[in-house]
């Protein structure tokens, strides 16, 4: 059975669409900024932070007032998706939800009495998002830490290749939080300036926030976004069993999963066209991206990072950047890798550095890695 | 091709169980920090690391150790094995300690060593590393154990996805309540299936 993106949206700091986000990406602009907000940190940093009160005014429906702001952002973005597809059937549609740490700030009780049930729970805040839309099924969630994104498509395609659904309502979203930035902080992991994936000058990651929706189904005559149009030829994940937040050196359960990807298509590296790679822009996930990369062969095929433009979006990344792989393969233009100038891992990677006129694409390689262990990989082909 | 239980472990706070037989009781009323070293000595399982984990991960460590005793685990291809699991209140015990350790800006200390705990699928790498399974490890947040969604999933890892072993079930730690039980599933080819893999299979008959 061919399974078929047919809409999508974005909400980040640099727009609240799809169009307009990949419109600021063309431009090479980034979402990155110093931010000075005493509420996530004493100190000044660099992130890929909403201005709050922007999009607080733009998330505005009825009743949003008994929603957290990660709850209004998803309900925006599925929202937006199901306006551009139309009258679907509920009963044949499931909502699969993919996040990190939710409604986190919630630890915070005073926060959390303002809302009713637990919603820190991120089944019961998937529910809450679900009800809204007044969906007939039980949202499926899937927390794979920073794989979430890519864990959810893929969870969604099988739903549908099963018989189980039609179609799939993907969604993700994390925020900038004083939880995760001091979390990160601890692990001496964040950049003191914005993030350069696969660069010589690399220093760690730069964080961000967004929420992001894909909308899946068997029926490709439902297209509402050509732009977003596009078919899921294959995926795969693995575990490196190696470490629970170091990557494995030698990039086995990436090639893993890369490899199950491809198989599922039916494809060889050397049908790959672009490959947009995980790219925190720490040295050893950068490291071990270029030794999987040359071990499957791929390291001619041109590849990016979009960390340098949105900051690591934790669980909406994986959703993030299959939205931004599909908009290049149809715009037949591949983006330059933010933040990179100078070839800075140990291996030979053909990263683009400017953007490019690619007239004639055809497959999009999406991979991903997480604390956890956890590898990702997921193929989309033009429609 | 069939689809079967081969073997099951059950963790309350009053008891483990594996197959259906008692393996140690509870019958201190023990609070988890005791109950989970005398369980892991009874194991005689010998993984310093165990000692570095949260209660989430440890909960699933003693299970899924019990799961795999008696060689089950050798016998297993880690690229062929695949763990889906089940949890609804993600890491809530770390995120607590984390939280307490950056919430008092003055007294500011966050760790990596609790903050790297903070994600629920930390639990499955957990797992993958001590037992070699480098197939799929995907956690599912639910309220309470969906077994048919459990049920869909792994069968068609098994059925469609090269799969021959999955561990899959449920593991959750709340700040007041926990319990865990996981199943090995694997396919038989011919002969009697004794516990057929169903969409129910968490129901204890």
């Amino acid at each position: 059975m061919e399974i078929f993106n047919i809409a999508d949206h974005l909400i980040s700091p640099l727009g609240c669409s799809a169009g307009q986000n990949f419109a600021m990406l063309k431009k090479s602009r980034t979402g990155i900024s110093k931010i000075t907000d005493d509420s996530l940190c004493p100190q000044t940093f660099y992130g890929a932070g909403y201005e709050t009160h922007t999009v607080e005014q733009q998330v505005v429906f009825e009743g949003c007032e008994k929603y957290t702001f990660l709850e209004r952002l998803f309900i925006y973005s599925i929202d937006a998706v199901l306006k551009a597809v139309g009258d679907i059937d509920k009963q044949r549609t499931v909502l699969v939800l993919s996040t990190t740490k939710g409604n986190i700030g919630l630890l915070n009780e005073r926060k959390a009495k303002k809302y009713e049930g637990n919603r820190i729970e991120l089944p019961v805040m998937a529910r809450v998002v679900n009800d809204y839309f007044e969906m007939p099924h039980r949202p499926v969630v899937v927390s794979n830490a920073c794989i979430s994104g890519v864990s959810a498509i893929l969870t969604a395609q099988k739903l549908i290749r099963l018989g189980l659904y039609d179609h799939a309502i993907v969604t993700g979203g994390d925020l900038l939080t004083e939880f995760v930035l001091t979390g990160f902080q601890s692990f001496m992991a964040i950049s003191d300036a914005p993030c350069r994936p696969y660069d010589v000058a690399r220093k760690g990651i730069t964080l961000g926030e967004a929420c992001a929706t894909m909308f899946l189904t068997n029926n490709p005559g439902l297209v509402a976004k050509t732009e977003a149009f596009a078919r899921v030829a294959g995926g795969g994940q693995a575990n490196d069993a190696n470490h629970i937040s170091g990557p494995s050196r030698t990039g086995r359960g990436l090639r893993m999963a890369v490899s199950k990807a491809l198989e599922g298509a039916k494809l060889q590296p050397g049908d790959i066209d672009y490959i947009s790679g995980h790219g925190t822009a720490t040295l050893y996930n950068d490291e071990m991206e270029a030794v999987a990369f040359n071990h499957l062969n791929m390291q001619d095929t041109p590849l990016n990072s979009l960390k340098g433009y949105f900051g690591h979006t934790l669980g909406a990344a994986g959703i993030v950047e299959s939205i931004i792989t599909i908009r290049q393969l149809n715009e037949g233009v591949l983006l330059g890798s933010h933040g990179y100038a100078e070839h800075g891992v140990t291996q030979p990677l053909n990263v683009l550095a400017e953007n490019q006129e690619s007239p004639n694409l055809r497959y999009g390689l999406k991979t991903i890695s997480g604390f956890g262990g956890c590898n990702g990989a997921v193929i989309f082909e033009k429609a | 091709m069939n689809l079967e239980i081969i073997t099951d472990t059950t963790i309350t706070s009053s008891a483990i169980y594996k197959d259906g037989t008692l393996f140690l009781a509870n019958e201190e009323h023990l609070p988890f920090a005791q109950y989970c070293r005398k369980a892991y000595q009874l194991m005689e399982a010998s993984y310093p690391k165990f000692f570095k984990m949260d209660n989430l991960c440890k909960l699933s460590f003693l299970t899924a150790e019990l799961l795999l005793t008696e060689n089950i685990g050798g016998a297993l291809n880690g690229e062929k094995t695949a763990i889906i699991l089940g949890n609804r209140s993600s890491s809530i015990i770390s995120d607590q300690k984390h939280y307490e350790s950056y919430v008092e800006r003055e007294n500011s200390f966050p760790s990596p060593a609790v903050f790297v705990y903070t994600l629920p699928n930390i639990m499955l790498g957990e797992l993958c590393i001590r037992h070699q399974i480098t197939g799929e490890s995907s956690c599912f947040m639910m309220e309470d154990m969906d077994a048919a969604f459990l049920f869909h999933y792994v069968q068609d890892l098994l059925l469609n996805e090269g799969y021959e072993h999955c561990i899959t079930g449920w593991v959750d730690f709340s700040p007041t309540e926990y319990g865990a039980e996981l199943y090995l599933i694997g396919k038989r080819d011919k002969g009697e299936v004794k516990r057929p893999f169903g969409i129910n299979f968490n129901q204890k008959v």
